[in-house]
């Protein structure tokens, strides 16, 4: 009886001492997976392949500082790139998980948009959450245009919808409350600040559904659960391109952008590959090729122009779109995120 | 005969005998215990272990001893009162730029963020503009870089850092606080929220495990009553909601029960409601969906309990007189309580801990309090707050589980006939 299981287990572990250190692997990219990264592999994996004659293996996740933590304990970090948003990015750079980035092979800092620089990532998209509503329900009638129309629910009867939770949702209401975008983290600093957030939520609480996935909004304007909502942009402009919807965005009304930064963990045994790879993805020409796809902005100034004016106008970086964007302060929320949920939930719970 | 009986060299006295007995038997019982040592194995490792872990994570404290060990012990001899003494702020910020240098500081801005929200940031941006040299005068350098280094409530937090555990996790989840002067008192409201979804949780979960239970009961005792073949066929269409995927079954849930979905617009059509009844993103839909997903759980033991009861028993109570109502209650409903007991338990333990569900089909205020864990663990990696609320979960289910046993009766939980 005790046999077998001292075998396997004498097997197991020589199959592990075997194992042993990592082989050399090839250079291996981390992204979102789904439509945008089969996207960036037409635009910027295989073609960096195929240019640099390196093999480019990919993976795909769902974010989190937790995940990249435990791919820094121990050994080698099987990733080479990774995308990550804003919280990642300033927490693992803190933490030192991530590795500097060398500035001098980007092309410098100033060639990109102030918030996509950063000691340990350089932006690759710039994303927005915005207002968005189903033209077709409108038609004949005044589209919503602003976040006061969104909490006006005697001109614009019926259901609106916001993203669980107090991330975005402060920042509307605020905006919906006269606080111009310049000052709203401002106030949100302030206990009266969000006091003030609350007060206007609680103004349509009866009115509220809140969604919890990217792909919700889309489907809650589509089926008239909703009549406006806010939503990614790129998702809204995919269900017009790709399923005949006629949603609008009100970009006019404010929209909260962020941006998603590419990083090399510091553990990865193929910095140098992983630096190429970043410079090749960022490089005006190949950020150029993206918003055609999915309209998500560029951060490298030179490929701003390179845009096509109907697709750009789709995109937080458009001329006419980027100076009524908010940018995400990732350091109120790293700071505040579990207060404000916490008290988020109260609130919910009257 | 004779020829057959060859004398016997020693004849073994009946004390020999019966200590041979005890080693043969007690070899037999050591090779029994060590058939299951493997199952031993397993519970340690995967389960026991993880869980004192967790325990030990709701209470964890070393984030601040880790990255700068003076300071904590510096902090530990401070008495508390007012600023700090000009050594124990020197000992501070010398390590506290190294830390930054060395990329620890952030665990310890995270811990003190746990404390008092906007810590981290104010002490990121000090580590940022300490000088490499600790400074002369290490108080007034603090000071001059934030104002929050001259309010006490700052140097206190960081005495609580460097004790050796916290309470901080725990009492956050009952949603209590330690005040200025150190007792416990509750949080304020608007922030205490914890004992309103704990709540919750049993609440949902309790009403979900009597939906459960009326809607398995007579589809159980319908199957138990067909033969074996049609039974067989209907049992599938019980367990088909198995093999579809959690996320799938909820984002149905949303299609059939939105605003023009098709029950509102079945509804509307034969005019039992003039409007859209609000059916999903609230409360009735976690019901609805939860009851759904948790159905065969309750299906299943009761159906094995009532396949164990012999048909006999209620005819014989029949022709004794009984009414089908008596016979029913009096005699098949009591044998039927072992597969209640287990399947109402089977139910609601499994609801106590959902997340997705409620999280696509509820509101805001439906949400139980695993999201709350996941919240914690996956999104802002607070493992403090994550062990505390699961281990608050896991009292409250393990009382309730002896308060149940006591009531029941333990050997009432079961599926054996």
């Amino acid at each position: 009886m005790i046999k077998p299981l001292s075998l396997g287990f004498a097997a197991a572990t020589l199959g592990f001492l075997l194992a042993g250190p990592v082989q050399a692997r090839d250079l291996t990219v981390t992204s979102w997976g789904g439509a945008y990264q089969d996207a960036q592999r037409e635009i910027y994996f295989e073609p960096f392949a195929e240019k640099t004659g390196d093999k480019v293996v990919e993976d795909s996740w769902n974010g989190g500082i937790g995940v990249l933590r435990a791919k820094n304990e121990g050994g080698e970090s099987a990733w080479d790139v990774v995308q990550v948003e804003a919280d990642e990015l300033v927490q693992g750079c803190e933490e030192g998980i991530l590795e500097p980035l060398d500035w001098q092979e980007l092309g410098g800092e100033d060639a990109y948009l102030d918030t996509a620089v950063n000691e340990c990532g350089v932006g690759t998209i710039v994303w927005a959450t915005v207002l968005a509503y189903d033209a077709a329900k409108f038609e004949g009638k005044e589209a919503p245009s602003s976040w006061a129309d969104f909490f006006d629910t005697k001109t614009f009867p019926g259901k609106r919808a916001l993203r669980k939770g107090p991330r975005q949702s402060f920042e509307f209401a605020l905006m919906a409350d006269g606080v111009p975008l310049e000052k709203v983290y401002e106030v949100l600093q302030t206990k009266e600040g969000v006091e003030r957030a609350f007060k206007k939520l609680d103004s349509i609480k009866d009115d509220l559904i809140w969604w919890e996935a990217g792909a919700q909004p889309p489907q809650l304007l589509a089926s008239g659960e909703v009549v406006m909502t806010s939503a990614y942009n790129g998702r809204i402009t995919a269900a017009n391109q790709e399923e005949g919807r006629d949603f609008g965005i009100a970009w006019d009304a404010g929209f909260v952008y962020q941006i998603d930064s590419l990083v090399i963990p510091s553990n990865s045994p193929n910095k140098k590959e992983a630096m190429d790879l970043i410079a090749f993805m960022v490089a005006p020409e190949n950020q150029a090729k993206m918003p055609p796809k999915i309209p998500y902005g560029p951060t490298n100034k030179a490929a701003l122009d390179q845009v096509p004016p109907e697709v750009s106008k789709n995109t937080p970086t458009d001329e006419a779109n980027l100076p009524h964007g908010l940018f995400f302060d990732r350091d109120y929320w790293v700071d505040h995120t579990e207060a404000m949920t916490e008290r988020f939930n109260a609130w919910a719970s009257q | 005969m004779s020829e057959t009986v060859a004398p016997l060299a020693a004849p073994p006295s009946s004390g020999a005998i019966r200590r041979a007995k005890r080693r043969s038997d007690r070899a037999r019982a050591w090779r029994a215990f060590g058939l299951t040592l493997p199952l031993l194995g397993f519970l340690l490792v995967f389960f026991l272990l993880p869980i004192a872990d967790m325990l030990r994570l709701a209470v964890a404290n070393d984030e601040l001893a880790r990255a700068m060990p003076a300071a904590a012990t510096a902090l530990r001899g401070w008495d508390g009162e007012g600023l700090p003494p000009e050594e124990v702020a020197r000992t501070l910020a010398g390590e506290m730029r190294a830390a930054y240098e060395a990329r620890t500081l952030a665990d310890v801005a995270k811990r003190l963020n746990n404390d008092n929200p906007g810590y981290r940031s104010m002490l990121m941006a000090t580590g940022r503009k300490l000088p490499d040299a600790p400074p002369d005068d290490a108080l007034g350098a603090l000071a001059a870089i934030d104002d929050a280094w001259n309010n006490p409530a700052l140097w206190q937090a960081f005495r609580r850092a460097a004790a050796p555990w916290t309470d901080l996790y725990v009492l956050q989840s009952l949603d209590l606080e330690r005040g200025p002067d150190g007792a416990i008192q509750a949080r304020p409201e608007g922030q205490a929220v914890y004992r309103i979804i704990l709540w919750r949780t049993f609440e949902i979960s309790l009403l979900v495990t009597l939906a459960c239970l009326v809607l398995a009961y007579p589809l159980a005792y319908k199957l138990a009553h067909l033969d074996e073949g049609t039974a067989n066929l209907l049992m599938i269409l019980v367990l088909l909601p198995f093999w579809t995927s959690l996320l799938v079954r909820s984002a149905a849930w949303i299609v059939l029960l939105q605003r023009e979905g098709p029950i509102n617009g079945f509804l509307q059509s034969i005019g039992l409601i003039d409007a859209p009844l609000a059916l999903v993103f609230n409360r009735t839909g976690v019901l609805i969906a939860m009851t759904h997903v948790l159905l065969p759980f309750m299906v299943l033991p009761l159906y094995a309990v009532m396949r164990g009861i012999p048909k006999s028993h209620v005819r014989a109570a029949l022709s004794l007189g009984s009414t089908p109502f008596t016979a029913f209650r009096r005699v098949f409903l009591p044998q039927t309580l072992p597969g209640i007991g287990a399947g109402a338990l089977l139910v609601f333990i499994l609801a106590i801990g959902y997340y997705i569900t409620p999280a696509l089909v509820g509101g805001a205020d439906d949400q139980m309090l695993a999201y709350f864990v996941a919240f914690f663990t996956l999104q802002t990696v607070n493992w403090g707050m994550a062990a505390a609320l699961a281990s608050v979960l896991l009292v409250a289910v393990t009382a309730l589980y002896f308060l149940y046993a006591r009531v029941v009766g333990i050997d009432r939980i079961g599926v054996g006939g």
